[in-house]
């Protein structure tokens, strides 16, 4: 390891020892994560009938605006969140991919279903459909079920923000492993 | 008219052709060669007036392919089922997307999915696949090794 024989330059202000001042920081990323995860704007985008059920949740059975959800926008340059509910065909894959390199950063992916997450019942004697949204774009939460029930939706929306208030966006985490030398 | 006054009247029509027992319409087995004719009378006989074409698919049995027609009259409300057996290595078949416009699409699709050739068709081309996409995805022997896992 290179290591900096010059030592750095003295600071020109005053230092006024603050103990435990890194606290600030820390709890500023997490006022900023909490309010991430309580206002994701997910992306208008169903492809099948996983957007049925997804629709449901929105309404006012399931109501997910309790948790932040509601503003649903039909511009990826507006959104936080995409739900990928429903089937991914070879021929929308690259929509589905240009859609999320629109999207601003952070961004987040729940797969929702079983076509979502792996072809589901596509998955054998299939020419047309992805095995699984996450040969496409990466994908933070998956959903069982075909389709899943609402509650099941709203569980997993309740899971992406407990990992989004755990603190670190995927590139973040990514960014945080030591390199590996080979 | 009923069912039966149907499976009376249409042989006349259609000589040769024989019915299904059972099923909630009247099936009719058409010969190919019978089907620009017939399909014209189904629509222009006042009698039977059959103005509402409302599926239209083929269905692949391995050893020869099956074009079905559903018919429903908006004016009689009886409905008919027409299938007509196709040969497999070279299907043709007449297209009636000039007496029922809904069927210009509904043959394009069955056209590349199954490879059935629509005569006197204004337009065959391609639907959904791409237009460079070779073979007919589903018939029961395609193959695709990248994209298919067999089962």
């Amino acid at each position: 390891m290179d290591v900096n024989p010059k030592a750095p330059a003295p600071f020109p202000g005053d230092v006024i020892p603050t103990p435990g001042g890194g606290i600030l920081v820390s709890k500023m990323d997490q006022v900023i994560n909490w309010a991430r995860s309580n206002s994701l704007w997910p992306l208008v985008f169903g492809t099948s009938c996983c957007a049925i059920e997804m629709m449901s949740t929105a309404s006012a059975k399931y109501d997910w605006s309790r948790f932040g959800f509601e503003v649903a926008r039909a511009t990826p340059r507006q959104a936080d969140v995409i739900i990928i509910a429903g089937t991914i065909v070879n021929k929308m894959a690259p929509v589905l991919k240009r859609l999320y390199d629109q999207m601003a950063e952070p961004k987040y992916v729940i797969a929702m279903g079983a076509c979502a997450t792996s072809g589901g019942p596509f998955f054998y004697n299939t020419y047309s459909v992805v095995k699984g949204a996450d040969h496409v774009i990466p994908v933070d939460v998956y959903i069982a079920g075909c389709p899943p029930r609402p509650e099941a939706l709203i569980h997993a929306m309740i899971s992406l923000q407990e990992k989004i208030k755990l603190g670190l966006t995927r590139e973040q985490i990514r960014m945080e492993k030591p390199e590996q030398s080979f | 008219m009923t069912r039966e006054e149907l499976q009376a009247q249409l042989p006349e029509l259609a000589p040769g052709s024989t019915f299904e027992e059972g099923g909630e319409w009247l099936n009719m087995n058409v010969d190919v060669s019978l089907w620009k004719n017939f399909s014209h009378a189904l629509k222009f006989t006042l009698s039977l007036d059959f103005d509402y074409l409302f599926c239209l698919t083929c269905v692949d049995w391995k050893t020869h392919l099956t074009m079905v027609y559903h018919f429903t009259s908006t004016t009689h409300r009886h409905h008919l089922v027409v299938k007509i057996k196709l040969d497999r290595t070279t299907p043709q078949v007449e297209s009636v997307a000039e007496i029922w416009r809904t069927a210009e699409f509904h043959e394009r699709e069955v056209f590349e999915l199954f490879g059935v050739e629509f005569i006197n068709h204004p337009d065959l081309r391609k639907l959904i696949l791409p237009d460079d996409w070779e073979g007919f995805p589903l018939r029961k022997d395609y193959e695709d090794p990248i994209n298919m896992i067999k089962l």
